[in-house]
């Protein structure tokens, strides 16, 4: 309850957040489109935050991010599938049992990886991203149902907008705390200087790897509300340019601040699928060829990120 | 005695595919050296250099030696302007920043090119400039294809060895990826040396690029991803800023991915590269060649 009490601010906020976004969405002011785009906007703020423990407030750098959101939405899809889970309350248990595995899945690689940093880190990390995409491609040899590079179609949709806008802000509430705790102390001190940070006594190893691990499951979680909410999976959604979107929503936010990831996320978003409605097909391809180059003008006009304040 | 053919078989499609990697892999270990940066354009400059000699061959039917010099020329060129535009404003910057912006160049590149009205999407097959031989050798067989292969690397990498040993310009190389301020304070010119880095590294992946063409005649504007991963694998196996490292690094890549499609099945051959990779990093993240570095 304290928790509750502790948050109260926020829960209020987000309350009316709520009723605003749901009345608009009773009274249909807006299409069936735009609901669905706000829901994955809250799965894609979920995820990226995960991405922000990991590499804004940690320091870690990783390039597979996209890996652990698709382990948390194949393994949520299978669980829904094969069990026929169909009611609301039977699916929560599902959607944390996905985010356990991813979870668990950037446990057991970050033991390995987490020793390595920087540039290491990141094509480690990239490496293990394409071995989950290989795996996915493959993954009708280990059972039918997910269907390999057929797609893994016919899951139920059990994603709605009370649910994900619950979990997104339990789970945002959980972050802030774990920032603001000793641990998340901990983390931040490794991000501005690993050495020193061993050298005050801080377990450095298992410090990254708590947050790594809690990164994964945040993505894992929002794998799986991904996967519950357009109810068709396919391997090509989890690939590098998958995690570059989160990535990039990380940075525009400015490391290490959660309202600016919620913000970048829901510009990210809004911007893509805009473009999207506004522009025609051709020039939507387009986009790719206009992120790497904002991607590119960020890093040269700020180094650090947005909102970080440079160091040294 | 058919096993054994199978084998020697495979072996020498293994150093075919190897000599591409050993190409590419020099690339990033020498800019890795000079820059300590994964230049993650540089599979791109590959495909540019694939795409380049096609153009070449296609359109204008250029002699096969002419081919080979423009396409060199060309992403020498590339991997100039992508050092002065992209990476040199960053120099002092944090690496992660600089590792970003050449994620950023390796996807422009790779979405520009894809646009139709640029190069295309799609796959388009690249043209023989001679006719494939086969020669019968023993207990296997080898093309002409391979021989020219083997003998192109060769040479480049004996030009490459000639340019970092034996020349002041390969001396100043050495130095730069040794230690960049003491080297400036010899009176080296970092910035000068750092293009010549780039511009080597381009050039060879063009090389790499045009073999590969030659080799499996089918080129898109993605092929230079999983080639240029694997080639960074290749570049930390052998021990990454380490020239010969790079070479016999490539060479094991090679094998083991041919010997995997041909022994066990071809799906996997991707997801052993990375088990390769991890255990590198487990068990000697410096290296096959790399000495252990004190360094924080």
């Amino acid at each position: 309850m304290k928790f509750f009490w502790e948050a109260r601010k926020v829960i209020l906020l987000s309350a009316l957040v709520y009723l605003v976004v749901k009345s608009v969405f009773y009274f249909g002011f807006v299409s069936q489109y735009i609901e669905q785009i706000t829901l994955y906007a809250l799965i894609v703020i979920l995820t990226s935050l995960g991405l922000n423990v990991i590499y804004g407030y940690t320091g870690q750098f990783s390039l597979g991010h996209a890996a652990f959101y698709g382990i948390g939405a194949y393994v949520s899809a299978y669980l829904t599938k094969v069990f026929g889970i169909e009611n609301v309350f039977a699916y929560i248990p599902v959607l944390f049992v996905s985010g356990a595995a991813a979870g668990l899945a950037g446990y057991l690689i970050g033991i390995p990886i987490l020793r390595l940093r920087d540039d290491f880190l990141a094509i480690a990390t990239l490496g293990f991203g394409t071995f989950v995409r290989v795996i996915l491609d493959n993954s009708d040899k280990l059972s039918e149902v997910l269907g390999g590079s057929r797609g893994f179609v016919g899951i139920p949709r059990l994603t709605t907008f009370e649910l994900a806008f619950m979990v997104a802000i339990f789970l945002i509430l959980v972050t802030r705390n774990l920032i603001f705790s000793r641990y998340g102390l901990f983390w931040r001190c490794i991000k501005s200087d690993e050495l020193a940070s061993a050298s005050i006594g801080i377990n450095t190893f298992s410090m990254k790897l708590m947050a790594f691990t809690y990164g994964c499951f945040l993505a894992g979680v929002g794998g799986a509300l991904y996967a519950n909410l357009y109810t068709f999976l396919h391997p090509s959604n989890f690939d590098i340019l998958k995690s570059i979107d989160f990535l990039i929503i990380v940075i525009v936010g400015g490391m290490g601040s959660i309202t600016g990831t919620i913000y970048a996320g829901l510009i990210w978003v809004g911007f893509i699928e805009g473009l999207r409605i506004v522009l025609p097909a051709e020039i939507v391809d387009l986009r790719w060829v206009f992120i790497p180059l904002l991607l590119i003008g960020l890093m040269m006009w700020k180094p650090y990120g947005l909102i970080t304040k440079s160091r040294r | 005695m058919e096993l054994l053919g199978y084998i020697l078989q495979q072996c020498i499609n293994g150093l075919q595919l190897g000599a591409v990697y050993a190409l590419i892999a020099l690339g990033y270990t020498m800019v890795y050296g000079v820059l300590r940066l994964i230049n993650f354009a540089h599979g791109d400059i590959f495909m540019l250099g694939a795409f380049i000699a096609y153009y070449l061959i296609s359109r204008f039917s250029l002699p096969i030696y002419v081919v080979f010099a423009l396409t060199m020329l060309c992403t020498a060129l590339a991997g100039y302007i992508i050092e002065k535009v992209a990476y040199k404003p960053l120099r002092n910057a944090p690496r992660i920043s600089l590792l970003i912006t050449a994620v950023g160049v390796s996807l422009f590149l790779e979405y520009f090119l894809s646009l139709k009205s640029v190069f295309t999407p799609n796959y388009i097959a690249f043209p023989r400039p001679f006719e494939v031989e086969a020669f019968d050798v023993f207990l296997f067989t080898v093309t002409n294809v391979q021989l020219i292969i083997f003998a192109i690397t060769g040479t480049s990498l004996g030009l490459l060895y000639l340019l970092v040993y034996k020349t002041k310009k390969g001396t100043a190389m050495r130095a730069v990826s040794y230690d960049q301020e003491i080297a400036s304070l010899m009176g080296i010119n970092i910035d000068a040396t750092i293009s010549l880095t780039f511009i080597v590294g381009a050039a060879l992946a063009g090389v790499g690029g045009i073999l590969y063409g030659i080799a499996y005649p089918q080129i898109n504007v993605f092929m230079g991803i999983m080639p240029g991963i694997k080639s960074f694998i290749a570049a930390v196996l052998g021990g990454i800023g380490i020239i010969h490292g790079a070479v016999l690094g490539g060479f094991i890549i090679g094998m083991s991915e041919v010997f995997v499609s041909a022994f066990l099945s071809s799906t996997f051959r991707d997801g052993v590269i990375f088990v390769i990779l991890f255990l590198v990093l487990l068990l000697k993240p410096t290296g096959i060649f790399g000495k252990r570095i004190d360094k924080v």
